[in-house]
């Protein structure tokens, strides 16, 4: 590295010690997986029907909505946001494309057609982007706080949910999209967790690898840096948004095409879990920190801890109390950690 | 030869209070220029013409003989005049690569990862280390989060990101205040490397020394007007201090 040969005086921290700080970075960022991975023991070693494949298309099937809300959510609490309204607008979105579809074959002699399944995914997945546009309009232009802005638009995605068919889920929807839903590639590999995997693989990049996540990141730990820097702050924290909104779209098609209807109230837990998931994964909700592969490996608790908890035969209501505890917990350790990196 | 920066008759009145009152002043290139004066006297609304945050009620600023008017702070930054405001605007958790090079970072070479904005944080990486080190920075390792630097490393990544990017003129404000004595003299050091790359410095402080320690010329501004051009052997601390206070009556240069 080009500093090691500056004709530099000795640098004042010695060199064993930039690396111990970033190893520590390394290990407060792994912590977390250990977690899982004690968490996927305890439940084989309480449960004979964890470890199996009926278990693992369960458990990965329930983790892909969450997976994906949580990686829209990703982008946005590290730009030092919160989306509330995530699981709200996979509810309508789903909503509306099902209501899409379901007028589209009541007026087609033909009946179902490919055309059809393509417009009401894409309605999906546009009512999704709508809503993230507004939530990243009214942050970044209207200036007004994303907490108010996004509780907001979650009551409004709820209402306009429940008025597109008067608050029933809509299930006269072509049977190809069930098909769609229940593929599993080899046995194994759901059609919805392949899609999801890949959207999230090149979101972990975008993340980390690339400007817009550079922003995203930057615009959370200092907003006043990068205006300075000549950033067009407003722009990016509307395309942020508005990719929470897309994937909470993404995810609406994915939920209906497995349960085979669009339900408004499909998402009303998804929201939590997947903030929770997030914040378990080492993301600051000041901004500023946060990685997708930490948000998988929350989702990763959180989606074990749901369906374990059933095997191990604990009424489904403790399911809630776990994963509130869990947040709290990893909030509060990770407080710990960061006042033990300030006091230098 | 026209001066790398200049303004003539510069005035800001905000409703009936004057900041400036026709205010001229000039840096060359490769100059240290040292802006002392009480607080009131006109210093910080200077600084934000010049860095393009506020609009002159009147006169005009030169750059390099032409005369420019900011629209805002990066179309000033655009034009070679980089501001370092006191609290330095660096992204805390943000590593050092990514404070240097925030709002100019450097993409990967291929269509297709210019398109995505696919960042190259090899080279990024190199040309912070290597522009570091030639300004002698002592800043150890350029993947520490900048808030795990010490005070004076901040302020020398800070000028030193000011100074890579303009190129022409760079306005400092009080760069020393919050410094322990070793870290003011490495910031100080560090501006006498980065106006011997031909940068034009302007250096609003408080502290006497330092404008003694680097400061080619100083002028003293009181309420609003340049009340005395102080260099070589005029350049002392007595002088300073006598102008400042009004002790000593302001006179042109």
């Amino acid at each position: 590295m080009a500093e090691t040969k500056a004709e530099a005086p000795a640098p004042t921290l010695p060199r064993h010690h930039t690396l111990w700080r970033r190893g520590q970075a390394a290990v407060r960022d792994l912590w977390i997986g250990g977690v899982l991975l004690a968490l996927i023991v305890a439940f084989s070693i309480g449960s004979p029907y964890f470890l199996t494949r009926a278990n693992w298309l369960n458990t990965s099937s329930t983790a892909t909505e969450v997976l994906l809300l949580a990686v829209g959510e990703t982008f946005v609490i590290c730009a030092g946001g919160i989306d509330l309204s995530v699981g709200a607008v996979l509810g309508f979105a789903g909503t509306a494309g099902a209501w899409v579809m379901a007028h589209l074959i009541s007026g087609s002699p033909a009946g179902a057609s490919i055309g059809i399944v393509a417009l009401g995914f894409a309605a999906a997945v546009a009512a999704g982007a709508a809503f993230g546009l507004a939530n990243g309009f009214l942050v970044a232009w209207a200036g007004i706080p994303p907490f108010v802005v996004t509780l907001g638009t979650l009551g409004i995605a709820t209402g306009f949910g429940f008025l597109l068919n008067n608050g029933q889920e809509i299930s006269a929807i072509p049977g190809s999209v069930v098909t769609f839903g229940n593929t599993n590639l080899g046995g194994w590999v759901p059609v919805p967790v392949l899609i999801t995997a890949v959207i999230t693989i090149w979101c972990g990049l975008l993340l980390a690898k690339t400007r817009f996540g550079a922003y995203a990141l930057s615009i959370g730990d200092s907003r006043e840096a990068v205006v300075r820097a000549g950033i067009n702050d407003r722009r990016y924290l509307l395309e942020i948004y508005t990719l929470s909104g897309v994937l909470a779209g993404v995810a609406s098609v994915l939920v209906m095409a497995r349960l085979g209807a669009g339900s408004p109230d499909s998402g009303t837990t998804d929201n939590l879990n997947a903030i929770a998931a997030v914040v378990i994964g080492g993301a600051s909700l000041f901004g500023g920190r946060g990685t997708i592969i930490g948000s998988v490996i929350g989702t990763g608790i959180i989606a074990v801890l749901l369906t374990g908890l059933v095997l191990i035969n604990v009424p489904p209501f403790w399911q809630e109390v776990a994963v509130g505890a869990v947040l709290i917990a990893a909030v509060y350790i990770d407080q710990l950690r960061n006042r033990k990196t300030a006091r230098k | 030869m026209s001066a790398r920066l200049a303004v003539r008759d510069l005035t800001k009145h905000y409703g009936g209070v004057q900041a400036l009152r026709g205010l001229s002043l000039h840096v060359d290139a490769g100059e240290v220029l040292g802006v002392v004066g009480d607080n009131g006297a006109g210093k910080s609304t200077m600084l934000k013409i010049l860095s393009g945050a506020v609009f002159p009620s009147s006169g005009e600023v030169l750059l390099d003989g032409r005369p420019v008017r900011f629209a805002n702070p990066a179309a000033a930054y655009d034009a070679g005049i980089a501001t370092v405001y006191q609290d330095l605007a660096l992204a805390g958790q943000r590593d050092v690569v990514a404070n240097f090079f925030l709002g100019r970072e450097k993409l990967s070479g291929n269509w297709l990862a210019r398109r995505v904005g696919w960042l190259d944080g090899k080279a990024m990486a190199a040309h912070t280390g290597s522009e570091l080190a030639r300004l002698r920075t002592r800043i150890p390792d350029v993947h520490l989060a900048s808030r795990d630097l010490s005070g004076g490393q901040r302020q020398a990544l800070a000028i030193a990101r000011a100074a890579a990017w303009t190129g022409k003129v760079l306005l400092l404000d009080e760069p020393t205040s919050a410094l322990g004595v070793e870290q003011q003299q490495q910031v100080l050091d560090l501006i006498r490397r980065v106006s011997a790359e031909g940068i034009a410095v302007i250096l609003i402080s408080h502290q006497m020394p330092d404008v003694l320690a680097v400061c080619d010329r100083a002028v003293v501004l009181r309420l609003g007007l340049l009340a005395a051009t102080l260099s070589g052997t005029e350049l002392t601390s007595e002088n300073l201090v006598g102008y400042i206070t009004g002790a000593m009556p302001g006179r042109e240069p």
